[in-house]
C-alpha cells in the first residue's frame, strides 16, 4: 500500500466538518446556558426578597424580644419605647390599625362591590370605558396627597359637623383610605364577575329575570370566589397603609376602639421612628423591627385565608 | 276544542286530517345580525300540545329562529327583528318592542344546548323561576319544585339530597334538571335548543321519553341537527335553509314524501 | 285563572321588579360619583392652595425655613435620580425573572416556589420593604441612607408589577410565531430576543411605567431607610467628579424625594407651609396620573391594533 499524504486521506475532510460544526453547536449551547442561568437569577430574587424580609424581622425582633417578653408586648397596654419609663405592648398599635382598616373597609367593600356589579351588569359601554381608567387613577394618587386630603380638607370638613373632633383622628384617615381601597376592590371584583360564563345569565334571563335578579341571585354568587380575593386584598391593603395614617391620625399610640380619636398605627409607628434619630442596635430601632413582624404575620395571616377560601369556593365550569 | 280560523298558511298535506289549534304563529319573520341577514321571511305555525322540530345544515338559522321566541337576542346589542310572532289565546306579539321580554320569557321557557345550572342547591335551581316571580311561601315551593322534578323523571333520583349542590349531577341528571327548572313555572311553551347533543345515548333516550309525555301538557318547539331525533320525537317538522324556510309539514311527510327537493336532499344525506 | 288574567298578574310583577333595576342602576352611579366628587375635592383643592406657588423660584429653590422662599429642588433631583436606579433594578430583574418563568421554568417545585413568591411580594406593605432595606442595604451592606439604597427598595417594590406585566405581555404572542421561529433553526435566546421581547414591548412598558408612577409616590420605605426631610444642598451631579469612585458619588449621597418634602410641609401648622404642601402635592399628582395616563393610552393602543 503506497502511503497516503494526510491531507489526502479521504475521511480528511468530513472529519474536519463534523468537529467544526460540533464546536460551534458546544459554544452555543454554553452560551444558552448562561443565559438561561442569569435569567433563573433574575427570577429567583423574589424568593431572595421574601427570605430578605424573613431574616432581617426576626433577627432583630429575636433581639428584641430579649429586653422585652412576649407575654409583656402582647398584653402590655401601653406603647411607650422612647420614654424613660419604656411599656412595649403592642395593642394600642394593633387598636390604632384595626379601628382604622375597619372603618376604610366599612366604605371600600360596599362601595368597591356595589361599583363591581354595576360595571358587570349594568353599565352601558361607554360608562365602562370611562370609569374603569378613572378608576385605575384613583388607585394610582399617591398616598402621601390623600394623607394631606384627609387632614385639610376631610377633617376640617368633618368639624363642621362634629365641632369637638380633634385635628388628628382615625376617623377622616380611615374614610380616605376606604375610598383610595375601592378601586382595588372593585376591579378584582369586576373581573370576577366578567369571568362567569354568559350561559348562566342566559339561563337566568330566560327564566324571566329582571336584570337586577339575575346580577344579584346567579352572578353574584357564581363569583364568589373572587369577590373573597378581592375584599382579601383590600384589608391586606388597609392594614399595610403607611401615609395616610401618619398624617391624619396623629403618631400618638393610644389605645381606643373609637374612631373619633387620634392614634397610631403599627405603620405610622414605624414611620415616626425612623423621622428621628435612633442608634443602630439600641432597644427603639429593634422595636420597629418588632411592630414590623406584627404587621406582616396579620398581613400573612390575611393573604393565607383567602387563598384557603378561594380554594374551597372555586367553582369549575 | 276550540274551532280554529283556517290558517293563512296551510302546509298541512291534502288528506283532511283535523288541524289543532295554533298556539303560535311566525309571519314574515326576519332577523338582522347587525347588517347580515340571518332570517328571511319565516312563515310558520306551531300547533298547540304538539311537538314541532327544526332542522337543517349547520348555519342555516335555526337556533337563531328559535331564540326569537324568548327574545333572547335583546340580550346583544346591534339585532333587529323584523315581522311578528303571534302568540295565542290572546294575539300578543311577541316581537313588538313594546312588549317586555320578560314578559315573554315567563311565558315561554327554554332548555339550552349545554346544562346550564345555577351554582346552587338541586331545591333551588328548580325553584329559581318561582322566586324570581316573587314566590316565597315555603309549602308552595316545595309543591312546586317536586312536581316539576316529577315531570322531568328527575325526582326519583334526587328526593333525598335537595340540598345537594347542581354541579354534583351527571350530564344528564343536569339536563332533566334545566328541564325540571324551566317546567316549574307552567310555561305555555318550551324551547329546546339542541338539548341533547352534549349527552350520551342513553341520557339522550330518556331526554326524548321526557318529551313524548310532555307535549301532553305543553307546546314544544325543538331545535336538532340529529335528524333520526327528529323523526322520532316530533309531530311537525321545518326544514331550514340558509336562513329561509324550505319546507313545513307533518314529520311523517317531511320524512316519507316531501314535496321540496331541497328538503329530500338533505333528508337523504345528499348534503349535512 | 283565565290565561288573560294570568298575563295582566305577570305584567304587573314584572313592573315592581323592573323598579329595582332602576334603583340600583342609581346606587352604582351614586357609588361611582363618590370616587369622582373625592377626586374632584383632593384636586381642586390642591390647584386652589398650591397654584399660586408655582412658579420658576419653586421648581428652583431649596426648601427654606421662610416658606415663601421654599422651593422642591432637592426633592425633583432626588426623585429623578432614586427613579433612575429603580429603573435599573427593577427592568432587567423584572423582565429578566418574565422571561425565565414564561420561557424556561420547567414545571417544578423551584418554579412553584418562585411563582407563590412573586404573589406574596404583591401584597406586603410597602413599609416592610423599607425596614427590610435598612437592616440589610443601609446596615448590613453598608450602603447607607443613600439614593443607591433608596432605589434598590423601590426597585424591589416594583418588581411584582414589572414580572406580571412581562408575563402577560409574552403570553399573549402567539404561539405560532414562536414556534415559526424555532421552525427555523433559532435557539431559545434567539427567539426570545429577535421576536418574542420585541413583541411584548408595549406591554412590558405598560407595566414599567405603571410601577414607576406607584415608586415615585412611594414615601413610607423611603422614610425608613433614613431619606432626610430637609435636605438644602444636591448630590454631586452624576458621572461628574473623579474616576471611577467619583462617576458614582451621587448614589451614595443623602438625599430627599417629591412625597417626603411633602410630607415634610404638610407636617407643619403654619398656613403658608401648607401652600407649599399644596403646590409639592400638585406637581406630584400630575405627574404619577400623566404616567397613568401614558401607560393606559399604551394599553389602548395594544388592544386595537393586534398586527398579527
Amino acid at each position: 500500500m503506497t502511503s497516503i499524504s494526510q491531507a489526502d486521506r479521504i475521511d480528511a475532510v468530513p472529519e474536519k466538518f463534523v468537529s467544526d460544526r460540533l464546536a460551534r453547536r458546544q459554544v452555543r449551547h454554553a452560551k444558552e446556558r448562561v443565559i438561561e442561568s442569569i435569567l433563573f437569577l433574575a427570577a429567583f430574587v423574589s424568593v431572595a426578597t421574601t427570605v430578605g424580609i424573613v431574616v432581617i424581622l426576626l433577627k432583630e425582633s429575636l433581639d428584641f424580644f430579649q429586653h422585652v417578653s412576649l407575654w409583656d408586648f402582647l398584653t402590655d397596654t401601653q406603647w411607650t419605647p422612647l420614654f424613660a419609663d419604656a411599656h412595649y405592648g403592642i395593642v394600642p398599635l394593633l387598636s390604632g390599625t384595626l379601628v382604622s382598616s375597619a372603618v376604610a373597609l366599612l366604605v371600600a367593600i360596599p362601595l368597591g362591590t356595589i361599583i363591581a356589579i354595576y360595571l358587570s351588569e349594568f353599565a352601558p359601554f361607554t360608562v365602562r370605558e370611562v370609569a374603569k381608567p378613572f378608576l385605575e387613577m384613583l388607585g394610582g394618587v399617591p398616598t402621601i396627597v390623600y394623607g394631606y386630603f384627609a387632614l385639610l380638607f376631610v377633617t376640617p370638613l368633618l368639624q363642621m359637623l362634629y365641632p369637638e373632633l380633634p385635628g388628628f383622628n382615625l376617623l377622616s384617615a380611615g374614610l380616605v383610605m376606604g375610598i383610595m381601597i375601592i378601586p382595588y376592590v372593585s376591579s378584582v371584583s369586576e373581573d370576577a364577575m366578567r369571568a362567569v360564563p354568559m350561559a348562566l345569565r342566559e339561563g337566568s334571563y330566560a327564566m324571566g329575570a329582571t336584570r337586577f335578579q339575575t346580577a344579584i341571585r346567579v352572578v353574584t354568587p357564581a363569583a364568589f370566589s373572587g369577590l373573597a380575593a378581592a375584599y382579601i386584598l383590600g384589608i391586606s391593603r388597609a392594614v399595610g397603609e403607611t401615609m395616610i395614617l401618619a398624617v391624619a391620625a396623629g403618631m400618638q399610640p393610644n389605645l381606643t376602639w373609637n374612631p373619633l380619636e387620634p392614634a397610631a398605627t403599627i405603620t405610622a409607628y414605624i414611620v415616626q421612628v425612623a423621622l428621628g434619630d435612633l442608634p443602630h442596635g439600641s432597644i427603639g430601632y429593634q422595636s420597629i423591627f418588632a411592630a414590623g413582624l406584627t404587621l406582616a404575620l396579620v398581613t400573612l395571616l390575611f393573604n393565607v385565608f383567602g387563598h384557603l377560601l378561594r380554594k374551597r369556593y372555586r367553582q369549575v365550569y | 276544542m276550540v274551532a280554529t280560523p283556517a290558517p293563512e298558511i296551510a302546509p298541512v298535506a291534502a288528506t283532511a286530517a283535523p288541524v289543532p289549534p295554533k298556539k303560535s304563529e311566525s309571519r314574515g319573520l326576519g332577523f338582522y345580525y347587525g347588517s347580515y341577514q340571518a332570517l328571511k321571511n319565516i312563515n310558520m305555525p306551531i300547533y298547540e300540545k304538539k311537538v314541532t322540530a327544526l332542522i337543517g345544515p349547520s348555519g342555516c338559522g335555526k337556533s337563531t329562529y328559535l331564540r326569537c321566541f324568548n327574545r333572547m337576542h335583546d340580550l346583544y346589542p346591534g339585532n333587529r327583528y323584523e315581522g311578528n310572532i303571534m302568540l295565542y289565546p290572546d294575539d300578543t306579539n311577541i316581537l313588538n318592542p313594546d312588549v317586555d321580554p320578560i314578559e315573554v320569557r315567563m311565558r315561554i321557557s327554554m332548555v339550552f344546548q349545554k346544562p346550564n345550572p345555577f351554582p346552587k342547591s338541586i331545591y333551588e335551581n328548580v325553584a329559581y323561576g318561582l322566586r324570581v316571580r316573587g314566590e316565597r311561601k315555603r309549602a308552595l315551593l316545595d309543591e312546586k319544585v317536586e312536581e316539576a322534578l316529577r315531570g322531568a323523571a328527575l325526582w326519583e333520583e334526587v328526593k333525598n339530597r335537595l340540598d345537594d349542590l347542581a354541579f354534583n349531577l351527571s350530564g344528564g341528571q343536569q339536563q332533566r334538571l334545566c328541564i325540571a327548572r324551566a317546567l316549574a313555572t307552567d310555561p305555555e311553551m318550551l324551547l329546546f335548543d339542541e338539548p341533547t347533543s352534549a349527552l350520551d345515548p342513553i341520557a339522550t333516550a330518556s331526554i326524548e321519553q321526557l318529551l313524548a309525555e310532555l307535549k301532553e301538557r305543553i307546546t314544544i318547539l325543538i331545535v336538532t341537527h340529529n335528524m333520526q331525533q327528529a323523526a322520532r320525537v316530533s309531530d311537525y317538522t321545518a326544514y331550514m335553509y340558509l336562513g329561509e324556510l324550505i319546507e313545513f309539514d307533518a314529520t311523517d311527510t317531511i320524512f316519507m314524501k316531501p314535496r321540496n327537493k331541497q328538503t329530500e336532499d338533505y333528508i337523504t344525506g345528499r348534503f349535512g | 285563572m283565565s290565561e288573560a288574567a294570568k298575563v295582566r298578574e305577570i305584567r304587573a310583577l314584572i313592573a315592581a321588579h323592573k323598579r329595582w333595576d332602576l334603583v340600583f342602576a342609581m346606587l352604582g352611579l351614586l357609588a361611582l360619583m363618590v370616587g369622582v366628587l373625592t377626586f374632584a375635592a383632593l384636586f381642586g383643592q390642591m390647584a386652589l392652595e398650591g397654584a399660586p406657588r408655582l412658579s420658576w423660584d419653586f421648581f428652583t429653590h431649596f426648601p427654606s425655613r421662610k416658606p415663601d422662599q421654599a422651593g422642591i429642588l432637592s426633592a425633583w433631583v432626588g426623585s429623578t435620580l432614586v427613579m433612575i436606579v429603580t429603573a435599573a433594578t427593577a427592568v432587567p430583574l423584572g423582565v429578566g425573572a418574565g422571561v425565565y418563568l414564561e420561557e424556561y421554568a420547567p414545571r417544578n417545585w423551584m418554579t412553584d416556589l418562585i411563582e407563590i413568591n412573586v404573589t406574596n411580594l404583591a401584597g406586603v406593605p410597602s413599609i416592610v420593604y423599607g425596614l427590610l432595606a435598612l437592616g440589610l442595604f443601609v446596615y448590613q451592606f453598608g450602603f447607607g441612607q443613600s439614593i443607591l439604597t433608596a432605589g434598590l427598595t423601590l426597585g424591589l417594590l416594583i418588581l411584582p408589577v414589572v414580572i406580571v406585566a412581562t408575563r402577560e405581555a409574552i403570553r399573549a404572542i402567539p404561539a405560532a410565531i414562536r414556534e415559526g421561529a424555532y421552525a427555523l433553526g433559532a435557539s431559545k435566546w434567539q427567539t426570545t430576543s429577535d421576536h418574542i421581547l420585541p413583541y411584548s414591548l408595549a406591554g412590558i412598558m405598560t407595566g414599567v411605567i405603571i410601577g414607576m408612577a406607584r415608586a415615585i409616590g412611594e414615601t413610607a420605605p423611603v422614610i425608613t431607610i433614613g431619606a432626610l426631610t430637609f435636605i438644602a444642598f444636591l448630590p454631586a451631579a452624576p458621572f461628574t467628579g473623579d474616576p471611577p469612585a467619583g462617576l458614582f458619588e451621587w448614589i451614595l449621597s443623602p438625599f430627599t424625594v417629591m412625597p417626603i418634602q411633602m410630607f415634610n410641609w404638610t407636617s407643619r401648622p403654619e398656613a403658608a407651609f401648607q401652600h407649599n404642601a399644596a403646590a409639592a402635592g400638585l406637581v406630584l399628582v400630575v405627574m404619577t396620573l400623566s404616567m397613568n395616563a401614558l401607560a393606559i393610552y399604551i394599553r389602548y393602543r395594544l388592544r386595537k391594533n393586534i398586527k398579527w
